[in-house]
């Protein structure tokens, strides 16, 4: 393992983003658990970023754990698998974790209590795999990003050979508040997620693996220090707890002082990040042959009454989570899936965990902290804690003003909406909104300045084309014309010379 | 459980707006009663005049727009307005100034503009600058410190402050004021510092306004302040460069007639503008490179004022002209955005390995 430290002079530059209250214990301290089986499992089709997967079982069908329930459609998809054994009861819209609140398509599958593995198709040496297979069987396996983007890995493997990757980053961060599950993890199957990054390594060319965690995590470090010993190109390194370490662009910036590109992917500089619980699911679907069917995830807030890192079906709804983790002992003011930071607000207990579901969070009024918004003082605050560089302040007050152009001109389209502003204001503007909002409200113009630039395109092509068939119709008047006057004269002329040639002198 | 769905973030930090104003009322207390001991009753009830003038005005205001007053009133930024003004008046005012002064920093500065965090210019400023240039004979009457035991009581205090009339034994001028006025009759410096300031000048043993002469107990609060995050190092620091500097140059070639960089720093306002007044956070730059250059071109306005102006003491002015400029410093010093050069443009992509070697 080779020894990195990231540079004190980097640290010290650095002076972005802010420290909330970790609150991560009890749960963090405590060893994980199995959630067990819920009476039935909610597997959503679009849980993964991109296009939702196509069921591919009917009503009524028994399938066993790990069966295909959903094919991937379109480039950027993942397929699903059974979580359990059981059967299909319905296929149609369930509540589900989005912004908008609204519900989306699910397969709703009853387990028959035995949980009986379909086949699995592991390898004893994975690592001897080529490049393709590995990216073949990751994809196959329906494995996404699992700290909360949910982006399909298989795509972000096989980046390597187009992108030169050269370094890939395990991202072990785990910089939202509450959220231990990394970190349960990493102290849990330490070697296993290192054998899972050696495979991405292997897949995406890369030569070197940099692990990074926050150094409030030093069970996790030091598990994954043993686990990485033996591999010369594996270092595990301590980074400063800060919130938003986890986001890739910070992250490569503070491992590695690249500063990736505005507007560009972490691999044009040849870099991927990963988090750790891809890399067990790589591991588990590459050395058992297991789909990607369960997750850890963390129960916290201060309305849980044992806070617990559960090992999660997918599928299964938050409120089988609380029963496990003693229920609720207080009314919540919020329900959150996912950190507190970043995660979305919820109003149902019966939403499903889905594959990038890091969390679930049942908040206090007390730790939520809401109050009215006041007026902006201009404290600068959230200037200050901006990860990127931009004035929040003056974003939301051009917004304010609907000058959405203008917001977009200082910087709003580089946004990370990390919520590190909205943290730390004062007087409770909510700028993450604002900013959700006028991106929205951008795109939607962006959309209908298309649409008219479209209907101009073709009302301008019609508009030529009927000139054209016009004018050719003139032409071929003209020439048709022409044509005429040419044979009668020709035939007048011939008629002339045959009278000459009849009368000769 | 409500069915509103909350956008992100759900945790929020501890800190509020009420809270930082009480904060900076926290600092501000030690120069304030340190103010009190020495100029005795009349600067209490001229500080409590203006705190009550201005929060009354705030009121009437927010009444008047048709805007909910107890919440906004309750953030505590009006009465950090009166607190202010009437630190940076002459301790032994007319009541009618007060009220004036406050009026002034509440309605043309503050609610014209829209309310908190829409001025462009220091409340408390614009108050006391309007004062000095409408009443000067009023706004620089000084006068000498007296102890509290010593001095005045309460219902002479309320005469003082009813009639505005300061008895002639307790009439004194201020350093600035002195200086200016003997260079002006051509007076070497030496000779006209000579016995101006009395030993325990700096915690507040001299002639000035009520909160500016114990420089000592200011730089304690702006210290606590500091310490507490509420306001940062670049504002007080490019303050006192920007006066200090050219003030240092100017004494280092030719000390007879021009002030020290420490008399400078210490008297007058200058410590309670570098940690109090140019600090505002609503009339100051949010962006780091923009503070600095508010803050040393105020520190550097102030000098100018205080050596080559008509006032003896140029803090107001400079802070005010700065106020104007802040705008402009927002939008043209903005921080370099992650990932882009500082025109705006996506930096070029460098690989991990040539960083390496």
């Amino acid at each position: 393992m080779a020894h990195i430290v990231i540079p004190p002079i980097r640290r010290l530059l650095a002076r972005w983003g802010v420290h909330p209250d970790a609150r991560k214990y009890p749960a963090a301290g405590l060893a994980s658990l199995d959630a067990g089986l819920p009476p039935q499992l909610v597997v959503s089709l679009s849980q993964q970023a991109g296009a939702p997967a196509r069921p591919v079982v009917r009503v009524g069908d028994h399938v066993l754990r790990g069966a295909l329930l959903a094919e991937a459609s379109g480039a950027v998809s993942a397929p699903l698998h059974a979580p359990t054994s059981g059967t299909v009861i319905a296929i149609g819209d369930a509540p589900m974790a989005h912004p908008s609140g609204l519900p989306g398509a699910a397969i709703t599958l009853r387990p028959d209590g035995l949980d009986q593995w379909g086949e699995r198709i592991g390898h004893p040496y994975p690592i001897t795999l080529s490049p393709e297979e590995i990216a073949g069987r990751v994809s196959a396996a329906g494995i996404v990003g699992m700290g909360g983007a949910a982006f399909p890995s298989a795509l972000k493997l096989s980046l390597g050979k187009r992108s030169n990757i050269d370094t890939v980053i395990l991202n072990g961060s785990e910089c939202e508040p509450y959220l231990s599950c990394d970190d349960r993890l990493m102290q849990e199957c330490a070697a296993d997620i290192i054998e899972g990054a050696r495979l991405i390594l292997r897949a995406t060319g890369a030569t070197r693996l940099l692990v990074g965690i926050e150094d409030n995590k030093p069970e996790a470090i030091n598990a994954m220090k043993i686990a990485a010993h033996p591999y010369p190109e594996v270092s595990v390194i301590r980074m400063p707890s800060r919130y938003p370490m986890g986001s890739e662009r910070q992250l490569i910036h503070t491992l590695t002082g690249i500063e990736p590109p505005a507007g560009g992917r972490s691999a044009d500089v040849g870099v991927v990040a990963h988090n750790v619980g891809t890399a067990l699911a790589v591991y588990r679907a590459l050395r058992h042959g297991e789909p990607l069917t369960e997750r850890l995830v963390t129960v916290a807030g201060g309305a849980v009454t044992s806070p617990r890192n559960l090992r999660v079906r997918i599928g299964t709804p938050l409120s089988w989570l609380f029963a496990q983790c003693g229920g609720l002992r207080s009314v919540p003011a919020r329900l959150v899936v996912g950190g507190p930071m970043m995660g979305v607000g919820v109003s149902d207990v019966d939403i499903p965990v889905g594959k990038g579901t890091s969390g679930v969070l049942a908040l206090t009024p007390a730790e939520v902290g809401e109050r009215e918004p006041a007026a902006c003082i201009r404290c600068g605050s959230c200037v200050t804690a901006c990860p990127v560089g931009l004035m929040p302040l003056e974003m939301a007050a051009r917004i304010n003003a609907n000058e959405l152009g203008k917001a977009e001109d200082i910087g709003l389209g580089d946004c990370l909406t990390c919520g590190a502003c909205g943290f730390v204001c004062p007087s409770r503007i909510p700028l993450v909104q604002y900013f959700a909002h006028a991106r929205g409200e951008l795109r939607a113009r962006d959309r209908d300045r298309q649409r008219l630039e479209r209907v101009r395109q073709l009302t301008e092509a019609r508009a030529e084309r009927i000139e054209r068939a016009a004018r050719e119709k003139a032409e071929m008047h003209a020439r048709r014309k022409a044509e005429r006057a040419a044979a009668a004269e020709a035939q007048a002329r011939a008629k002339e010379k045959a009278e000459t040639e009849e009368n000769p002198a | 459980m409500n069915d509103v769905v909350h956008a992100s973030p759900h945790a929020l930090a501890r800190r509020t707006s009420s809270q930082i104003m009480g904060l900076v009322m926290l600092a501000l207390l030690p120069a304030t009663l340190a103010g009190f001991w020495h100029f005795g009753w009349p600067a209490f009830c001229l500080w409590l005049v203006c705190i009550v003038a201005c929060v009354l005005c705030e009121a009437i205001c927010l009444q008047w727009s048709g805007r909910r007053v107890l919440p906004v009133l309750s953030d505590g930024s009006a009465a950090l307005t009166g607190w202010l003004l009437a630190l940076s008046l002459p301790p032994w005012a007319p009541w009618w100034l007060a009220v004036l002064g406050s009026a002034f920093a509440i309605v043309l500065a503050k609610q014209v503009f829209g309310g908190l965090g829409c001025n462009v210019f220091n409340p408390a400023m614009v108050g006391r600058t309007i004062l000095l240039v409408s009443f000067p004979v009023q706004m620089t009457q000084w006068v000498s410190p007296l102890l509290l035991s010593q001095g005045t009581d309460l219902a002479q205090a309320i005469s003082i402050g009813l009639s505005g009339a300061v008895p002639d034994a307790y009439t004194s001028a201020s350093l600035l004021g002195h200086v200016k006025t003997e260079l002006g009759r051509g007076i070497g410096l030496a000779d006209a510092m000579q016995g101006v300031l009395p030993a325990g000048a700096w915690l507040g043993g001299r002639a000035g306004s009520l909160g500016e002469t114990s420089s000592l107990l200011i730089l304690l609060g702006g210290g606590f302040l500091v310490l507490k995050r509420v306001i940062g190092l670049r504002i007080p620091l490019g303050f006192m460069a920007g006066l200090c500097l050219p003030a240092a140059i100017a004494h280092a070639l030719a000390p007879d007639a021009f002030l020290p960089p420490l008399a400078h720093l210490l008297s007058g306002g200058a410590m309670l503008g570098a940690f109090f007044i140019a600090t505002d956070y609503v009339t100051s730059p949010s962006a780091p490179f923009g503070q600095w250059i508010f803050a040393v071109g105020a520190g550097l306005l102030t000098w100018l004022i205080r050596t080559w102006g008509g006032y003896p003491e140029g803090v107001g002015f400079a802070v005010l002209l700065m106020n104007a400029a802040t705008p402009l410093l927002d939008m043209w010093a903005r921080p370099r955005i992650f990932g882009r050069s500082l025109g705006g443009k996506a930096l070029p992509a460098r690989r991990a390995r040539e960083s390496v070697r």
